[in-house]
């Protein structure tokens, strides 16, 4: 913590800019209306996120089991599985895969864990180059930074940035930045490295225990262009992508897409069940602080996790303080509570960046209980000294305020009286959100109320 | 060894069993089905042209593709309009430009189709296509994926996907650009 900057501080960065601040937040609320939008359209929503929740439920109950019959299957269909106990183990194993096959050029789409393992520089140092494939993944990657939205890697950034990249990079026009040209500039550019990788990596959505296969989803085709042109194809998975049987797949197919971008479904969920012919197909099955998670009570729900980006796209702090803030591979609300997992010391800052509203439990498809868990690993990191003194005097208060369920049906109303005649006691310091601004005049009615008549779109 | 040492980790760690959900059978509007498959079809990119025989959809295909270009099918039936595809390398499907395929059903929901590899004739064949044309019989459309899995029940494939429109972004300033890797449109030609 005190040699990297924490999220407010990374945050106040990204807010020196207001305008972009503005934009990145009405983007990102376009993407939530519209999730909303295609959740609204299924009548019986509550029942099919329920449904997933339970299943889920049942994968982190019996995940041993399910883990043992999968890899069973997935032998028996032809496919190499691999365990990797750590971020280092599964490096190594790309690049043994790799080597034995003297592949020294990669293609790679989608993979928040690979993110998460810091695969890329691991294998450029090993002398193999990686290229992401995804366009937002490929414009990071140009730009040489992370993406900072596991669904929409690339959304910090304005079109006239890309265009510059494209120029630098890809030799498009000086000022160019008409997505469509863009698009097919990079359409062309990666068309030619689909045809000349030998081996490409891809995610995996869901791996399925009954038949050994495994799904992944795309709108642009990357990684079947990937995987259906190379000789090796390897897929790297955390452990909790798991379920139990392909029928299941009814139900997360529906809630994902529909989570995250509001379309019914992606353009292609592919079912990996076995190599082509002449072609290898390596499955790695990745824990890298998992299991530990999966022992928190308290937390181990965060593992139902399907990476739809919804509670991102719905959380006002996300939205006003941008993905590169959270300094982790998943950012927002969902990062917050896996990445101190991980590391306590490092990520304390996390489970602070939240207002905890809760809007990011109410969109979340496979109902997790996440501005509850943020709330819950502000205690434990409080009581195992990792926060700092401003975090640590907001969560006296806090403590107070939801210790007592008096107190907490009165704090609506007290806040808002602070506001209306003790403003500074809000905004004074102790909170770094008021940094950049001053405080709203205080509603009438309840907060939500209120911002919903006062902001465009009804935004919380 | 790391195998061991995971599947022990969570044996341990694993909360105490808990059953999985009953089975309950999910809501659908009672609609027309070809109306919504159409509709939502066409929501996302795709298009739909109903024919009443293959001489109908050859005429409307050749009125809405490029005619010079490579055009390969996977479906015996098309030979004289496309070159019936061979098992090999798919790098050579490199520059295809038109590819006729058939699908197994239609799901009205959300506008995708399932395919199975053998139906692909290769597995990159639906994505290496500039354009990709899909036939489906028009009586094999389901309301929702529940009806869906359940005719895929647990038949064997080496590979298979549901293709819902074109290949499509949206990564630059969330403007939704069709054609991103794979086909540049979908059309799919309702059959009797
Ligand atoms: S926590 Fe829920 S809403 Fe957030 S990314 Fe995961 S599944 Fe989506």
């Amino acid at each position: 913590m005190s040699l990297t900057k924490d999220h407010a501080a990374l945050a106040q960065v990204f807010n020196n800019d207001e305008e972009r601040v503005d934009w990145h937040d009405e983007t990102l609320w376009f993407v939530r209306a519209k999730r909303d939008r295609a959740s609204h359209g299924i009548p019986d929503w509550e029942l099919l996120r329920e449904t997933a929740s339970r299943i889920k439920h049942n994968v982190l109950s019996n995940m041993h089991n399910y883990l043992v019959q999968f890899e069973e299957n997935a032998l028996a269909n032809g496919i190499k599985v691999h365990w990797a106990a750590d971020a280092a183990e599964h490096n190594a194993i790309v690049l043994s895969i790799l080597k034995e096959k003297g592949i020294e050029r990669m293609v790679k789409s989608k993979s928040m864990l690979t993110e998460e393992c810091h695969l890329n520089d691991f294998l450029q140092d090993n002398g193999v180059e990686v290229i992401d494939s995804d366009l937002g993944e490929r414009i990071v990657q140009l730009a040489k930074e992370p993406p900072s939205h596991i669904v929409l890697p690339c959304i910090h950034k304005k079109k006239e940035e890309i265009g510059d990249i494209f120029h630098e990079h890809l030799g498009t026009a000086a000022g160019e930045s008409d997505p469509q040209i863009l698009t097919e500039t990079a359409r062309q550019h990666l068309r030619e490295i689909f045809l000349t990788r030998r081996a490409a990596l891809t995610g995996v959505n869901f791996a399925i225990a009954e038949t050994g296969e495994f799904v992944v989803c795309t709108n642009e085709g990357n990684a079947d262009m990937g995987a259906h042109l190379a000789d090796v194809h390897i897929a790297s998975m955390g452990f909790e992508k798991l379920i139990p049987q392909r029928k299941h797949l009814s139900v997360f197919l529906r809630l994902l897409t529909r989570s995250a971008t509001g379309q019914p479904i992606t353009t292609y969920s592919s079912h990996f069940k076995k190599p082509r012919p002449g072609q290898q197909m390596h499955i790695i099955i990745v824990d890298n602080g998992r299991s530990i998670q999966l022992s928190r009570e308290d937390f181990r729900n965060s593992l139902k996790c399907i990476r739809c980006g919804a509670c991102m796209n719905t959380c006002p702090v996300y939205r006003r303080s941008g993905g590169h803030s959270y300094h982790t591979a998943v950012a927002g609300p969902i990062g917050s509570i896996l990445a101190p997992n991980l590391d306590m010391e490092k990520y304390a800052d996390l489970p602070f960046a939240s207002t905890l509203c809760g809007s990011c439990t109410n969109v979340c498809p496979v109902k997790i209980d996440i501005h509850d868990q943020l709330y819950k690993w502000r205690q434990v990191i409080v009581k195992n000294g990792y926060s700092t003194k401003t975090k640590t005097a907001m969560m006296k208060g806090m403590t107070l305020a939801l210790s007592s369920p008096a107190i907490f049906n009165l704090s609506g109303k007290a806040g808002r009286l602070a506001l209306k005649f003790i403003p500074f006691a809000v905004n004074n310091g102790l909170n770094p959100w008021y940094k950049q601004r001053d405080m709203p005049t205080p509603p009438e009615g309840s907060f939500t109320d209120w911002y919903k008549k006062n902001r465009k779109g009804g935004k919380p | 060894m790391s195998r061991e040492k995971i599947l022990n980790a969570i044996r341990q760690n694993q909360p105490e069993y808990q059953p999985l959900p009953e089975e309950v059978n999910f809501y659908f509007e009672d609609v027309d089905l070809i109306e919504k498959f159409k509709q939502v079809l066409e929501f996302i990119g795709g298009r739909l042209h109903a024919v009443s025989n293959y001489t109908e959809a050859k005429a409307y295909l050749e009125s809405i593709m490029p005619p010079a270009g490579r055009w390969i099918t996977a479906v015996p039936e098309f030979q004289d309009h496309a070159t019936l595809i061979e098992p090999g390398d798919p790098h050579l499907l490199e520059n295809v430009d038109v590819a006729i395929i058939k699908a197994h059903f239609g799901v009205a929901e959300n506008g995708a189709v399932w395919v199975t590899e053998e139906l692909m004739g290769a597995r990159a064949l639906p994505f290496i296509t500039q354009h990709l044309v899909i036939l489906l019989n028009k009586n094999n459309i389901v309301p929702l994926m529940q009806q869906a899995y359940r005719l895929i029940g647990n038949v064997e494939y080496g590979y298979a996907a549901f293709i819902a429109g074109p290949s499509k972004t949206a990564d630059i300033e969330q403007s939704l650009v069709i054609g991103a890797h794979g086909p540049r449109s979908l059309t799919i030609i309702l059959t009797d």
